[in-house]
């Protein structure tokens, strides 16, 4: 009970302090979870990285459950990563009940013209930065650009085709072919 | 049935929003929209405010969405079902299959929704910069304002990344967008 009412409090104090989310979120965890509590080593915060990196949902709730698991089972994880989400939703709610109305201020107004730009062009900084980081196989690049492209057209003509399709699309192409190929090896493994 | 659309709505988005908070954000537009939820502004709106409030911008947008639609029961629900998908997979993960990313299948999936997703961001990103600059109603309208602030604000971006090596704060931008918001709108 002791180690639940821990996690609960550390995290719900990660949550709290932590301001945009994402990467900011590391270096709090790390040093709350490895340095002070001992709860995982270095190394699997390093691990805990990489998984977080490749499955989806923002990195504090991914370090919140796997921490949570380490130290007291499926109950642990479901008190840390409550303990971690509940800041910003109490936080939220409150901000959905009482402002309203907010942006018919023209200098407000005019503040959030600008910050909609800012949005557009950190979103594209974000994803150049992830363009130069991925894999250049032709088959990569063919399921970028296309993506791409119907993705393009999907927002200019406002069709209804939700991008998630287009994500299972993507994934399934990429399987049948790994699938395919693997088949081929084996075969031509098979006639040697 | 509002609190089924919004736990189906944000268990999408929960599911694939990979990467860090911007690069979530097409999805969420997308799935906002498609209900009829949030619109652009609104969107613009929600997120500035989740640069400034704590917690991950798509974990505040599901609170907001479900308060604004179906009250508290919203809200918990909306928040429930976006951090879901995360929670399940983490649980997967180190309990049962902690070699599973290292799984060649389960690779040739994430080789394909990996490439896939950053086309689907580029082009949301690179559609919302050109919309705010350029508008098409009866004829093509550019609006000079705005075209001045997009690239102030590449600008910025290009520097920080030549000269320090790394990324613009996005917190750092936003207050400078909203000054040169004001300032020349």
């Amino acid at each position: 009970m002791k180690l639940l009412l821990n996690l609960f409090f550390t995290f719900f104090k990660i949550g709290l302090f932590t301001f945009g989310g994402g990467y900011a979120m590391i270096p709090i965890i790390e040093q709350d979870c490895v340095e002070k509590k001992q709860w995982i080593t270095h190394d699997d915060m390093l691990n805990l990285t990489v998984i977080a990196e490749s499955t989806p949902g923002p990195i504090a709730i991914n370090c919140a459950t796997f921490v949570g698991y380490r130290q007291k089972g499926l109950i642990g994880s479901i008190v840390s990563t409550i303990g971690i989400i509940l800041p910003s939703f109490i936080v939220i709610y409150f901000i959905s009940i009482y402002l309203d109305n907010f942006l018919e201020i023209t200098i407000i107004a005019n503040a959030f013209k600008g910050i909609k730009i800012a949005v557009g062009v950190l979103i594209l900084d974000v994803v150049i930065n992830m363009i130069s980081k991925m894999s250049k196989k032709p088959l990569s690049l063919i399921i970028m650009i296309s993506s791409f492209l119907v993705m393009f057209l999907i927002n200019i003509f406002a069709w209804n085709f939700s991008s998630v399709s287009l994500l299972i699309i993507a994934a399934a192409v990429n399987l049948v072919i790994f699938l395919v190929k693997e088949n081929i090896n084996s075969k031509g493994g098979a006639v040697k | 049935m509002i609190l089924w659309e919004l736990f189906l709505g944000f268990f999408e988005v929960g599911c694939f929003s990979f990467g860090g908070a911007y690069s979530s954000i097409p999805i969420i537009r997308d799935v906002v929209s498609a209900y009829g939820w949030l619109n652009d502004d609104m969107l613009t709106y929600m997120i500035a405010v989740s640069e400034s409030t704590p917690g991950p911008i798509m974990v505040n947008l599901a609170t907001y969405v479900g308060s604004t639609q179906a009250g508290w029961l919203g809200a918990i629900i909306a928040t429930f079902a976006v951090v879901l998908p995360a929670f399940i997979i983490i649980l997967t993960i180190t309990v049962l299959l902690k070699n599973a990313l290292k799984n060649k299948y389960i690779q040739a999936v994430l080789n394909g929704l990996v490439p896939c997703i950053i086309g689907i961001i580029l082009a949301t990103a690179s559609f919302m910069v050109i919309n705010n600059i350029i508008s098409i109603n009866a004829d093509i309208f550019i609006n000079m304002q705005a075209f001045v602030i997009t690239v102030i604000l590449f600008c910025i971006c290009f520097t920080s990344r030549k000269l320090r090596k790394k990324s613009v704060s996005s917190i750092f931008l936003i207050i400078i967008a909203a000054c040169l918001g004001i300032l020349i709108f």
